[in-house]
């Protein structure tokens, strides 16, 4: 391969590690509050608004039952609203933070969920306020699972992100497409591929290093 | 058939004049009925007292009403009807903000311990203070004496994962009293624990309860935790206080079926199952009575079968029967056979009344 296409290839993978990491970071900003309330607004629950949970899972929902390359196209207006343009790989990392954020909600809602409700008793008990109950019981107590949906959650932008270059966002998919698949160049695409997999099995193995490290319900010898 | 019943103990109207730290008045808890299922009665009418500084003991069977009794008294639950005094203030009437105030007096332990699987013994033992407010030095300085109590000073950062079920509930303990509360909740504390763990784990409580003066309200399905520490102790059955009473009145003279079923395994109220096999309700000639003897307090002690038999001349064979302590009082049931004879009979039973003993005819045997 010439030195121009190892550059490309370089440059598409710093594209896709700059889109994922910034739409993981913004996704997850945005969506574990937003899991966090899912799971525990529910009538009957510990912050109760059962409207407002309704109305939020369905947006959620929504969005999530949306097909990414759709809503890449659909948002178009607001990615240019809030980007300022909308092609190129700033541009894409607005759709791939819409996609990410109800998704990491759901992952953190899942997680949180399985936290033993005798927790919960006991610190209301104490006479937790349920914001305290949230960041010094839910939270530190779901964070294994939630560590653990981040993974899932990065793995799948990585995949998403090879959608973006529709609109321009670049990235190893884009690369993979345009030179492997257009100008059948194999050899592209076979170090694109292998560099994607490297990056989902670095990104998983981390993953689980970090949720172990948080779990301590896992005796140790 | 009973014998005489004197109940030393305060009757179920709670009436009696005492310093009770919590007290239930005229509570009902009715849970709404759900699409499927009736509306359901926890608790019917409830007015019980547990005075300052000592140890109330409640028992009954799953669904009797228990768990949504201990409940009442830190707000996790309210009543339908009634008030629920801790020291003075009607916890039922109290707002959400309110009520977080008083459940910082109000230390609780729990089943399954409840512990954070993320924080350390002291982690977990620091979060009511971390909850109520307090600088970590405050808390450090509250913290370790009590780790020091409960006997786990050198455990102190390990993660519960790492503790046996006996440390754990230690932490739960621990946790329970970092606020200084006024009275402990023991919420089965020690039914996911093996025999010789719970005598550990109540030792630890009586302990608390007497150099700390802390009055402990508890729930059990256990007599033996009742037997174990309790002062005073509430039989529940059906949502109702069926009897109530000292630990020792009722442990020798109960009067309650659910009671008397309690007790069966304990204090030798269980029939040998020879014996209770072969039980007919009529006298059968040439057979045996059998007879029930409670020995209470100094009466334990006292030679009182071979006195029988000596000065009455009757042959006393003795079918079953234990000889223990309650609430540190000797006690002792003796289950013995006499001559079917209603002369026998009638001597037999004015000689243990003269002395005091409780006395009841079970049945008879061939």
């Amino acid at each position: 391969m010439s030195p121009d296409i190892l550059r490309l290839i370089a440059q598409s993978t710093a594209d896709t590690l700059y889109m994922v990491a910034v739409a993981t970071l913004l996704g997850t900003l945005v969506g574990l509050p937003l899991g966090v309330f899912l799971a525990t607004s529910r009538k009957g629950e510990l912050l109760a608004a059962a409207w407002a949970n309704a109305a939020l899972g369905l947006l959620v929902n929504a969005t999530r039952s949306t097909p990414f390359i759709i809503l890449v196209v659909a948002i178009i207006p607001f990615t240019r609203l809030v980007a300022g343009t909308s092609i190129g790989t700033t541009a894409a990392i607005v759709p791939l933070t819409v996609a990410a954020t109800p998704f990491i909600a759901r992952l953190v809602e899942a997680a949180v969920r399985e936290v033993d409700q005798g927790l919960v008793e006991a610190a209301r008990a104490m006479g937790a306020t349920p914001i305290q109950i949230v960041a010094k019981v839910l939270i530190p107590e779901a964070l294994p699972g939630i560590v653990l949906g981040l993974t899932l959650a990065v793995v799948s932008l990585i995949g998403f992100s090879a959608i973006v270059g529709v609109v321009g966002g670049g990235g190893l998919g884009d690369l993979g497409i345009r030179y492997g698949y257009q100008r059948f160049m194999p050899d592209v695409m076979a170090t694109v591929v292998v560099v994607l997999i490297v990056l989902v099995q670095g990104v998983q193995s981390l993953g689980d290093r970090l949720a172990r490290r948080v779990n301590k319900r896992l005796r140790r010898a | 058939m009973n014998a005489p019943v004197i109940n030393a103990g305060a009757g179920p109207s709670g009436t009696t004049p005492v310093d009770a730290l919590v007290r239930f008045q005229g509570v009902t808890k009715t849970y709404p009925a759900r699409r499927g299922s009736a509306a359901v009665e926890a608790l019917a009418g409830i007015d019980l007292a547990v005075p300052r500084g000592s140890i109330l003991g409640v028992i009954g069977r799953s669904g009797a009403g228990k768990s949504t009794l201990i409940r009442l008294v830190n707000g996790l639950e309210r009543p339908t009807h009634g008030s629920v005094f801790v020291d003075g203030v009607d916890v039922a009437a109290l707002a959400e903000a309110e009520l977080r105030e008083v459940r910082r007096s109000i230390g609780m332990i729990f089943q399954h311990f409840n512990l954070l699987s993320s924080r350390t013994v002291y982690g977990n033992a620091a979060l009511p203070l971390e909850i109520a407010g307090l600088r970590p030095a405050e808390i450090r300085a509250r913290v370790e004496p009590l780790l020091d109590l409960v006997g786990l000073a050198d455990k102190r950062d390990r993660y519960p994962a790492e503790l046996s079920g006996g440390q754990k509930q230690r932490v739960g303990i621990a946790r329970a009293l970092a606020t200084k509360p006024k009275v402990l909740l023991s919420d089965e504390a020690t039914s996911a624990l093996d025999p010789e763990t719970t005598r550990s784990i109540l030792d630890l409580l009586g302990t608390i309860n007497r150099e700390l003066g802390l009055t402990i309200l508890l729930i059990t399905h256990e007599m033996v935790v009742i037997r174990g520490i309790a002062h005073r102790v509430a039989v529940i059955d059906g949502g109702r206080i069926v009897e109530e009473g000292d630990v020792f009145d009722i442990f020798t003279r109960p009067q309650n079926a659910t009671t008397r079923s309690f007790l069966a395994d304990e204090t030798g109220r269980n029939l040998p199952a020879f014996v209770a096999g072969r039980l007919r309700p009529e006298p059968v000639a040439g057979g045996q009575t059998v007879l029930r003897i409670v020995f209470r307090g100094p009466f334990a002690t006292h030679p009182v079968l071979s006195q029988l038999s000596r000065a009455l001349g009757i042959d006393v064979n003795i079918l079953g029967g234990a000889v223990d302590a309650i609430a540190g009082r000797p006690f002792g049931a003796l289950v013995v056979g006499i001559p079917s004879e209603a002369a026998v009979l009638a001597r037999t039973l004015s000689f243990l009344a003269e002395r005091g003993l409780d006395r009841e005819v079970i049945g008879h045997v061939a």
